[in-house]
């Protein structure tokens, strides 16, 4: 019976396929993408036009300059935030800035080298509260910073898929 | 005559407790998950969109954390007003627990019935199986149950309802895909429900044309134009019971605010088609939630 109704109307078969192709778009970037993000980074010259879109996202970032004002307010959300900011004590500040400016930086398609710890090397027993908290504070971080929406959705893509190297299971 | 006038009172009372839940203690927050990932509340008190459950579970406790939402919302329609009143709670973000009354004024039908309204009691329960909308490859998914209970039968069992309660269960999948069009996250989610209920339950379950359960497939796909907004549409099918009057499948798009985490007011087109013979029935929605 149910299945003839889904045959008659084919709205539900379409929203699906809508969903299919969103999920392959998020593996490979799209023309829309590419397009969307040379419109938004007016400084990009003729040359990045053909680079590949993770390049541009180092440059919508503000570059390395960006990248460790960036990090440095990230640090003074966490410190200001109680549910994770006890997990820090005692840390070698200027090491963390450094490594986790370099991650990132790499990570947006820039010139730098991640050279720290594996994720499951440097974070142990991180809750999804703990790791909720800081992912916000780094999307408050880039707010402050006046970083544009998309360009925040782009760097939460690339460091999303850390997720379960860091969060205890 | 009170009836009515009673249930404006207390929703008037719950429009204040929301306020007072958003407005007190500016720095104390509801739950640490991010913004918008508990959805809003449905007409039946799930947490989803506006008719279809997600997987999501309501308001934003975390793994360590407990917390729950309130909510009140509204449909305007052609010839019937769609109401909800409920409260849910989220437990570690495992378990929500919802509880809520669902009304129908029959505005137009009233007067031939001889009955203002249809009302029916929601009790639902969700468990998060597996995955994290955001965070999960394969996103999250749940399966819920809503065990519905008709106050007046009268209606349903005139025009050829079997039973005054039934219990829907669904299994639904969301997942958040980050920067998918023009940057923008997309949120998508799947739901198939098993039900027996007509008009989700206000006019009973089974009928003289099937007394079975079936199976029903519900979507909505939305984008978050920044972390504060969200846009969307649903679509929910919906089985055919009663041969009095043909039901149809539900549609709307909907727009979600939340000005933060403790508040969130979604207004939405609604097309819930067809309703007991009187046809076409579309209008405004509107919902308030409070989370706490
Ligand atoms: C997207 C999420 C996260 C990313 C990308 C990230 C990245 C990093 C990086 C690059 C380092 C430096 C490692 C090194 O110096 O070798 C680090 C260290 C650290 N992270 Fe995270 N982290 C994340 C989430 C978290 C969370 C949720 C917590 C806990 C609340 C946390 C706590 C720490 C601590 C305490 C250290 C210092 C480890 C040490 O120096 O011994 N991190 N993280």
């Amino acid at each position: 019976m149910s299945n003839l109704t889904i045959l008659e109307r084919p709205w539900p078969l379409l929203l699906l396929l809508t969903l299919a192709t969103l999920g392959c778009q998020n593996h490979s970037p799209s023309p829309t993408e590419t397009r969307a993000t040379a419109e938004q980074n007016a400084s990009a010259g003729a040359g990045l036009a053909t680079a590949d879109q993770s390049a541009d996202l180092y440059d919508a970032l503000g570059k390395r300059d960006g990248i460790e004002r960036l990090v440095e307010d990230l640090m003074h959300f966490i410190v200001d935030d109680k549910r994770i900011a006890p997990q820090f004590k005692g840390l070698n500040v200027e090491r963390f800035h450094s490594n986790l400016s370099d991650q990132i930086c790499e990570l947006a398609g820039g010139p730098c080298q991640y050279e720290g710890m594996a994720m499951t090397e440097s974070h142990h027993g991180i809750t999804e509260t703990q790791f909720n908290a800081l992912v916000e504070d780094l999307i408050l971080a880039m707010e402050k910073n006046g970083i544009a929406t998309g360009t925040q959705n782009r760097l939460l893509a690339k460091l999303a898929p850390l997720h379960p190297a860091i969060v205890d299971r | 005559m009170i009836q009515p006038y009673a249930r404006q009172l207390r929703a008037c009372g719950l429009l204040v407790v929301i306020v007072l839940i958003t407005q007190a203690q500016a720095q104390a927050q509801p739950g640490s998950r991010l913004w918008a990932t508990g959805g809003v509340t449905t007409v039946e008190g799930s947490a989803g969109g506006g008719l279809v459950p997600w997987a999501l579970l309501s308001g934003y406790a975390s793994d360590t954390e407990w917390g729950g939402t309130l909510a009140l919302s509204r449909a305007e329609l052609d010839d019937f007003t769609l109401g909800f009143t409920g409260v849910s709670l989220n437990w570690r973000n495992r378990f929500e627990l919802s509880a809520g009354r669902q009304t129908l004024d029959l505005d137009t039908l009233g007067a031939a019935l001889g009955q203002d309204e249809l009302r029916q009691d929601i009790y639902g329960l969700k468990v998060r199986l597996t995955g994290d909308v955001l965070y999960g490859r394969y996103g999250q998914w749940s399966l819920g149950l809503q065990h519905k209970r008709n106050r007046e039968f009268a209606v349903p069992a005139a025009v050829g309802a079997r039973h005054d309660t039934g219990t829907d269960a669904f299994l639904a999948g969301s997942k958040l895909f980050f920067a998918a069009l023009m940057n923008r996250n997309v949120l998508a989610n799947v739901t198939l429900r098993g039900t027996k209920a007509n008009q989700g339950g206000l006019l009973g379950f089974g009928g003289d044309q099937g007394d079975d359960y079936e199976a029903m497939l519900e979507a909505s796909l939305g984008i978050f134009l920044d972390r504060r907004w969200l846009a969307g549409v649903e679509y929910r099918q919906k089985p055919d019971n009663l041969g009095f009057a043909e039901e149809h499948d539900w549609y709307d798009l909907f727009l979600v605010w939340l000005p933060d985490r403790r508040l969130a007011v979604t207004a939405a087109w609604v097309n819930l088609g067809d309703i007991a013979g009187l046809s076409d029935q579309r209008g405004a929605y509107l919902s308030l939630q409070g989370s706490f």
